[in-house]
């Protein structure tokens, strides 16, 4: 089963470094944006000065947490946004010929391994954060750094599948499904005490953004919420986790039997 | 039991037409409009229609792509859309208009890859590849890159990917429109080899005529959704009443011929020199033709089959009509 999946990453691979300048060019000028990148992200960050509560240090960590689990999932699904132009073409058709899931291929045939450039960059910027600030290492603390990224993936890839399969009823969608997973993105940069209102409301507890970062990061760093939540909702992620993929997956089949392919 | 049963197919798209600059108007297009059909293990049928008549998306709903807005659908006994991934291991679809190779890579690389997509055992798989190799010609082109290949040679290639899992069925949609004369032939050669084996069922699309006509026992032609006749070439031309035609040459401008049976005179041409007659339903040619040699001197003989194209024209007339009447 695996075997197949495999071997279609393998073909797609082939294929892209066909154009073997370009995959070139674009490798490394993705390392070199990413480099950029961090200097960027660390020079903000020493500048920054306390945010909703927290010192500059601390929201380091929390933007590091988010961005990692941006970076996974974008990696591993961020391509599931290619659906709009397989819908638009009718190319689904031919994914929904072959005897496999059709969105494990999906995310196989537009795999993007240059994406690994923004995992490493989290990766850093993650190291450096977490040196910064006193932690008080157990092995609950590991197991929730460990875990918090890896479920935090899965929040933002239910996103990205989610918003992705709106092209199946509206195929010029364009940019909407960005709104949540690039917004998600930005939003769990900052801790969720900057924000107020309806619009904390929607992105921190409607789409779970909170448990992406924001309380596995008070957890590690065993600062009580400035909203008073309890200090254990930093395990919650793969609970969040859980049930946005049982969302996600939901859409995803009504979306499916909404194809409408396109007149020859 | 049956190898494709559908019972009242329907499939609605609801489109949006422009109206006015900013307006638009909700639209129902009924593509399908309740299709029934049965065909069993081993036939060879020709789904025929103008463009728009709702070929394609019925083909669409018998592999699983689309989902039917109404009605029953069963292929290789499977419900096609909720037993997806069943159904393509038991089928094979050519779409003209979208590739099912790996557009960079050789076809070799495609198939090699379908080996493993499709988890086909290494021997069967040889097996098969061998032998569409050698019937279709592919070795010339085998290293070729997909993209590089003639629209003729893709297809062979197609064809070729749609089969090496052993489907039961073959779903074609248009195989030979664009193809370069040698191609077609190619591609109809191999075909009917396939229904003289027997193994595979096929349904084929199409709206060339000459496929129908060399490929297929059975004849579905539908027109705005709806089956407007079921069954061979040979029942479609008896029930339009066309009629098989002898046209003689003769040395002398034509006469009556008293008591001539079994044929009329349909038309005279060339001063006179040229008649054609059509043949009244069982009669043979050698009939009326021993009648006339007897009153007058023939040049030249030739029989004319029944025009396919021109039943179908006709066809489509009456169907059309009986849609104005229906809706006026
Ligand atoms: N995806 C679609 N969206 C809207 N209308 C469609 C779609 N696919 C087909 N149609 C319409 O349905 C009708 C039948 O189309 P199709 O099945 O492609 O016909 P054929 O293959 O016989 O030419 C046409 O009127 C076509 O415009
Ligand atoms: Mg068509």
């Amino acid at each position: 089963m695996l075997s197949a999946y495999t071997r279609l990453l393998v073909a797609q691979i082939r294929s892209q470094t066909q154009y073997r300048l370009s995959f070139l060019a674009d490798v490394v000028s993705t390392c070199l944006m990413s480099l950029l990148d961090i200097v960027a992200v660390l020079v903000l960050f020493r500048v920054t000065p306390a945010l909703g509560g927290f010192s500059g240090r601390q929201v380091l960590v929390m933007a590091a947490m988010a961005l990692l689990a941006f970076s996974l999932s974008d990696l591993l699904v961020g391509n599931v946004e290619r659906l709009r132009f397989y819908i638009r073409t009718g190319l689904f058709d031919v994914v929904l010929l072959r005897p496999l899931s059709a969105l494990g291929q999906l995310l196989v045939i537009d795999f993007a391994p240059r994406r690994t450039g923004r995992v490493v960059q989290a990766l850093v910027i993650l190291a450096v954060a977490l040196f910064l600030v006193d932690i008080d290492w157990s092995v609950a603390r590991v197991a929730i750094l460990v875990v918090t990224p890896l479920a935090g993936s899965l929040i933002f890839a239910s996103i990205f599948v989610a918003g992705a399969t709106v092209a199946f009823w509206w195929v010029e969608s364009g940019e909407l499904a960005n709104a949540f997973t690039y917004g998600g993105r930005d939003f769990t940069t900052y801790p969720v005490s900057v924000y107020s209102g309806w619009f904390r409301r929607l992105f921190a507890y409607g789409l779970g953004f909170a448990f992406v970062a924001y309380y596995p990061a008070l957890f590690l760093l065993d600062v009580p919420d400035p909203l008073g939540a309890p200090i254990w909702l930093g395990w919650g992620t793969p609970v969040v986790a859980l049930l946005a993929m049982t969302v996600a997956a939901c859409v995803w089949r009504t979306g499916v039997r909404h194809y409408r392919s396109t007149g020859s | 039991m049956a190898i494709i049963e559908a019972e009242e197919l329907r499939k609605e798209f609801v489109v949006w037409r422009k109206v006015g600059r900013l307006r638009r108007q909700r639209q129902v297009v009924s593509a399908v409009d309740g299709v029934s059909l049965r065909v069993e293990q081993g036939e060879t049928l020709g789904y025929l229609g103008p463009n728009g008549a709702g070929k394609s998306t019925t083909l669409k709903m018998f592999t699983g792509v689309l989902a039917p807005s109404s009605g029953r659908l069963r292929v290789c006994g499977l419900e096609p859309v909720s037993r997806r991934v069943q159904l393509t291991r038991q089928i094979g679809v050519v779409f003209g208009q979208r590739s099912q190779l790996w557009w960079d890579l050789p076809l070799r690389d495609s198939f090699a890859l379908l080996r493993h997509v499709f988890r086909i055992p290494q021997a069967e798989h040889a097996a098969r590849l061998a032998q569409c190799r050698e019937l279709l010609g592919l070795d010339e082109f085998l290293d070729t890159p997909v993209r590089q290949l003639s629209l003729g040679q893709r297809m062979r290639g197609e064809l070729t990917a749609a089969l090496l899992h052993g489907p039961r069925v073959l779903f074609l949609d248009e195989p030979t429109i664009g193809l370069d004369v040698v191609s077609k032939q190619a591609v109809r050669a191999f075909l009917t080899q396939l229904r003289d084996q027997g193994e595979v069922t096929v349904v084929l699309t199409t709206h060339d005529l000459a496929d129908i006509e060399r490929l297929c026992r059975r004849l579905v032609i539908i027109d705005h959704g709806r089956v407007v006749h079921d069954g061979s070439l040979e029942a479609l031309h008896a029930r339009y009443g066309s009629r098989r035609r002898v046209v003689v040459d003769l040395d002398a401008p034509w006469e009556q011929v008293p008591g001539l049976s079994g044929a009329v005179v349909e038309a005279v041409e060339a001063e006179g020199h040229r008649v054609t007659f059509s043949l009244a339903e069982g009669v043979t040619a050698g009939h009326v033709i021993t009648q006339l040699a007897g009153y007058a001197a023939l040049r030249d003989i030739s029989i004319v089959e029944p025009d396919i194209e021109e039943v179908i024209a006709r066809l489509y007339a009456a169907s059309d009509d009986a849609r104005s009447v229906a809706s006026g």
